[in-house]
């Protein structure tokens, strides 16, 4: 990694050189950019397909070269067949609590964020503060097994959707008051001048106008509840509760000396989230970056 | 044992999946309803999903065919979980007929007089070998019958290496620090550490209580009661300085922190390393990745100061126990007679190659038995055997694995890590709430 | 607008989201203060004073913690804003591949940590890994970057870095992206070279830029735990272990009260270091 810093500092003067011979410079960082960003970048996805495609014993070299014989579709099927298929289980686990995760803060986040921006009051300042908290400070642990097992949501679907939510909220509440700011107040007096109730107003009119954030909110809980570890660690155990994440985590132990699985399993893993970037990559950058630099 | 349930997670999946989906209908408990029409007796078996059951479902058909009782397994997580679940059950009366669980203070902290039947008047109680009789009693009084055979740690070697260098088998810890050497100066690695698992790290520390009891016998009593240190007593503290040497001496693979455990076995079986430490529950696994190799794989307790105390650190099985409100008190009985018979072993055996010598005296093995199971019979037929801290004292620190691999390591002096390790155990006991801490 | 308004709605719409962050979120959090306070089996607790955070401040194999979570905190959000701001800079240049170099920078920030510290740890083995074979190409011996205990955490934080600086670029490209060309072209009309561009208008001017990505980058790296978690489980020994993983340790241990007392720390050392960060930065912007 240390060639990271190297190479980017490097590149600095470089830049400032570039002023009197602007073509060439250009195109020489060009070359430059792409070459390093393939090196740092490039380079552990190459390795980790590479290695995914040998067998245990060219894996276990962890080397550069390219397979002998090419084990790509062995290597997947013995991931797949694992432990009885486990990985199915988990990635049918993983797509529930990633989907019914995006629908409830959809609907929840939409309401609360058309509220809290729609109508200010002095308790607005504290609702301000309740959803900063939420995005800086850590949810305590145990105390929250505590409350899931309270109600006996330990180690159950509804509960490990609802803690995502829960901690996913603050964030996609930010997303919706940030968007309705845009929309018009006089939008919503002309609907209930028309004798539009405030569900139906909010259900009809403002939730459909809200789209685009809504797209960002699912593609950013999509990524973030997929790839989450820690929540399904702490709040979903138990063996035949497995996620993508956990289940990749156990194997890890399993596929000590068969490195190739390990690397298939990494790379099955890494699929969708590499299919979303392909088809949303503009939205998901917008959406990262809206509510950091509000 | 943490290590045990560890590997144990791995080896068994395959068996804990099919068997948790298996285990989900059975509920009813404590009731072994008798059958009106067969007048059979179903005893209800509360086991965790984390051992294979094969074994001991071929015992229980065979108990079906032969005396009418059926066995209806009821599964429980393993592990700190399995514990609470297992005290609330009897806390609540909720008991299964029999249960399976953890031998030594684990048992011992579920208040076996209130809980379970008293067996130490049974005839087959007398075939049960001391050190796990000891280990499923409480205040002198048996409760259980051992559900599988002895484990033992020590440490593995590797005799074609042993052959090639002219070695013999270390009776002192002097003679093995000397083998090391050897072995180091023909370019190979003396002593395997796989200690990116962290757990196998601490084999060196468990696998020396058979000679620390040697110079302290009482040292396990006084370690619970808060009396002794292990940083304290010289014959405890030696076993974090084994841990050290081997360490300091440069006999450990480079790689020793990037190795695991499978690639630790990988190094033994194809002889790129001598020897390394670790329980013999890695047997099966070494047999199914190394077949072939297994035959030039010994074994030889962790050795002492002095050829005339050596002796072998064993791991005591896991027990079954008769709740005390079963209903069929007599079935349970026939159960477990049958479980302890040269038969029950021989069933038990054939699906369940044993990992250490029987725990109950007189049972034939068979001769396929593994070669390093063999090397340590003669340490059980001669009572040169103790059993782990584990099984003495409830006291076991939830560091163990880090702390040893920091001595195991060179970040720390073994005398630091022991002191340490002294006040993890600490916070343990108190959780615990031990008398005297 | 009042007239039109049934006020009553504003509290069923926030009612949902109300209950569920309440429920799952902040009763938990009230909780922890007293059960840090208590000897704690879930089903069972005494209470025991301050002695879990004494024991937590005290014993060397928990409060390592500290140490380990500020260096790893400050380390990964400096390199993030430093690398984050030249990449900026630089995939802000309107190159014809720059979408290509923009993914590929940015793309790890999708994939799981998980995923992406086991492929490293992989490549940082010490005789076989990857870096270290490169190294020796050119004639270096590579050090053993997850076994040597003096750089395991920063060895864990580049990797840190390495997923997380794509975020900090993005956000830095938006900020730069934002920059009124006026700037630039009354920059040029005195004379002013690439390094007065970058040093003068950039870096001013991306200021709000800046600040997301400490904060974010910050907050990120003092409850980091799961790239510690796959790359070395918090070893070798102690060495890499973080506050949340010594929660997760103490957890898995059954002492539920002393892993709660590492959450309140964990919760005033994030309040402590945060929230006083936050009033600063956007203070700062503000005098801008």
């Amino acid at each position: 990694m240390s060639e990271t810093q190297i190479a980017v500092k490097a590149d600095t003067p470089f830049r400032t050189n570039t002023r009197k011979r602007k073509s060439v410079g250009k195109l020489f960082s060009e070359i430059l950019a792409i070459i390093l960003s393939l090196v740092i970048f490039g380079v552990p996805f190459y390795f980790v397909i590479v290695n995914a495609s040998k067998d245990t014993k060219e894996s276990s070299l962890l080397n550069m070269e390219l397979p002998s014989s090419f084990q790509l579709i062995e290597n997947i099927q013995a991931v797949m067949a694992a432990q009885n298929g486990m990985i199915v289980r988990a990635f049918f686990n993983s797509m529930m609590i990633t989907g019914f995760s995006i629908a409830i803060l959809i609907l929840v986040g939409a309401m609360a964020g058309y509220v809290l921006q729609r109508r200010t009051s002095k308790m607005s300042p504290f609702f301000n503060f309740l959803i900063l908290a939420g995005l800086i400070i850590p949810p305590a642990i145990v105390p929250t097994i505590w409350v899931l097992d309270g109600i006996g949501l330990f180690k159950t679907m509804p509960g490990i959707i609802l803690v995502e939510v829960a901690l996913n909220l603050p964030f996609t509440i930010l997303l919706y008051k940030g968007f309705m700011a845009t929309l018009p107040k006089e939008l919503d007096e002309a609907a209930l001048i028309d004798g539009c109730g405030r569900m139906r107003l909010f259900f009809s009119i403002i939730l459909p106008l809200l789209k685009p954030v809504s797209a960002t909110v699912i593609v950013l809980t999509a990524v973030g509840v997929y790839n989450d570890f820690v929540n399904p660690l702490y709040f979903f155990p138990g063996a035949e509760n497995a996620t993508l994440q956990l289940t990749l985590y156990n194997f890890s132990s399993m596929y000590n000396t068969q490195w190739n699985l390990l690397f298939t399993n990494i790379l099955l893993i890494s699929i969708p989230p590499l299919i979303l970037f392909i088809f949303f990559n503009k939205k998901i950058v917008a959406g990262m970056t809206a509510g950091a630099v509000k | 044992m943490k290590a045990k349930k560890k590997i144990f997670a791995v080896l068994s999946s395959a068996a804990l999946f099919a068997g948790i989906l298996a285990g989900c209908s059975s509920n009813d408990s404590a009731s072994g309803d008798k059958d009106e029409d067969s007048g059979q007796v179903t005893l209800t078996l509360l086991v965790d999903n984390q051992s294979n059951l094969d074994g001991m479902k071929a015992v229980t058909d065979a108990i079906e065919e032969k005396y009418d009782i059926k066995t209806e397994y009821e599964l429980r997580p393993g592990g700190g979980e399995g514990d609470n679940l297992v005290k609330t059950r009897l806390a609540t009366g909720d008991m299964t007929d029999l249960m399976a669980y953890n031998s030594g203070s684990l048992f011992q902290a579920l208040n076996p007089e209130q809980n379970f039947l008293d067996i130490s008047e049974e005839s087959f109680v007398e075939t049960i070998m001391d050190d796990a009789k000891e280990a499923l009693s409480s205040n002198g009084k048996v409760y259980g019958i051992p559900a599988a055979s002895f484990m033992a740690g020590g440490w593995f070697y590797n005799k074609k290496i042993y052959e090639e260098l002219g070695l013999s088998v270390p009776k002192t810890w002097d003679e093995l620090m000397s083998n090391n050497e050897k072995i180091k100066e023909a370019g190979k690695t003396a002593v395997i550490g796989s200690y990116k698992d962290s757990w196998t790290a601490q084999v060196i520390v468990l696998a020396d209580n058979y000679n620390v009891l040697q110079q302290h016998p009482s040292f396990a009593e006084d370690f619970t009661a808060n009396k002794a240190k292990i940083a304290d007593t010289p014959g405890a503290l030696s076993s974090f300085e084994k841990l050290a040497e081997v360490y300091d001496k440069g006999y450990l693979n480079e790689d020793f922190l990037a190795t695991g455990y499978e690639a630790g076995l990988q190094k033994l079986a194809e002889g790129e390393g001598a020897h390394y430490p670790m329980l013999s529950f890695a047997l099966p696994m070494l047999q199914t990745n190394y077949a072939e190799e297994l035959d030039n794989i010994g074994f030889f307790p962790q050795p002492g100061d002095s050829a005339d105390e050596n002796g072998l650190t064993v791991w005591v099985p896991g027990g079954v126990f008769v709740n005390k409100n079963t209903e069929h008190p007599e079935e349970a009985k026939k159960w477990m007679e049958f479980f302890v018979s040269q038969e029950g072993n021989d069933l038990y055996n054939a699906k369940i190659t044993p990992q250490g010598p029987p725990a109950i005296k007189g049972v034939e093995l068979s001769d396929d038995v593994y070669g390093a199971v063999k090397d340590m019979l003669p340490y059980f037929e001669s009572g040169k055997t103790a059993p782990a801290l584990e099984f003495l004292s409830p006291v076991k620190g939830p560091n163990l694995p880090q702390i040893a691999v920091e001595v195991g390591s060179g970040i720390s002096k073994a005398k630091a890590g022991a002191e340490l390790y002294d006040k993890d155990v600490e916070k343990q006991a108190k959780q615990l709430g031990l008398e005297g801490w | 607008m009042t007239k039109l308004t049934n006020r009553s709605y504003t509290y069923y719409f926030l009612l949902p989201a109300g209950i569920i962050y309440f429920v799952f979120f902040l009763l938990p959090t009230i909780m922890s203060f007293f059960f840090s306070m208590t000897w704690w089996t879930l089903t069972d607790w005494k209470f025991i004073g301050f002695e879990n955070f004494i024991t937590f401040l005290t014993e060397p194999s928990l409060n390592i913690g500290f140490k380990n979570t500020i260096i790893y905190a400050v380390v990964t959000c400096t390199l993030k804003v430093i690398l984050g701001l030249l990449l900026g800079v630089f995939l802000s240049q309107k190159l014809k591949t720059i979408g290509f170099v923009r993914s590929m920078v940015f793309f790890p920030t999708l994939l799981s940590t998980i995923a992406v510290g086991m492929a490293f740890a992989m490549m940082m083995h010490p005789t076989q890994g990857l870096i270290n074979t490169a190294l020796k190409i050119v004639g270096i011996t590579g050090p053993d970057w997850l076994g040597d205990t003096t750089i395991a955490l920063i060895s864990v934080a580049l990797v840190d870095v390495w997923k997380g600086v794509g975020m900090a670029t993005v956000i830095f490209i938006a900020g730069i992206m934002s920059i009124p060309e006026d700037y630039y072209e009354a920059l040029a009309i005195d004379g002013g070279n690439s390094f007065h561009k970058f040093w003068n208008i950039i870096v001013p001017l991306s200021r709000p830029a800046m600040n997301s990505v400490i904060i974010l980058a910050f907050i990120g790296g003092l409850r980091s735990f799961d790239l510690v978690w796959a790359m070395t489980k918090g070893g070798p020994g102690f060495s890499t272990d973080l506050i949340a993983s010594i929660i997760y340790k103490q957890y898995q241990g059954g002492f539920y009260g002393l892993s709660t007392a590492g959450n309140v720390i964990l919760f005033v050392v994030v309040s402590a270091l945060a929230f006083p960060l936050y009033a600063f930065l956007n203070k700062k912007e503000v005098d801008l």
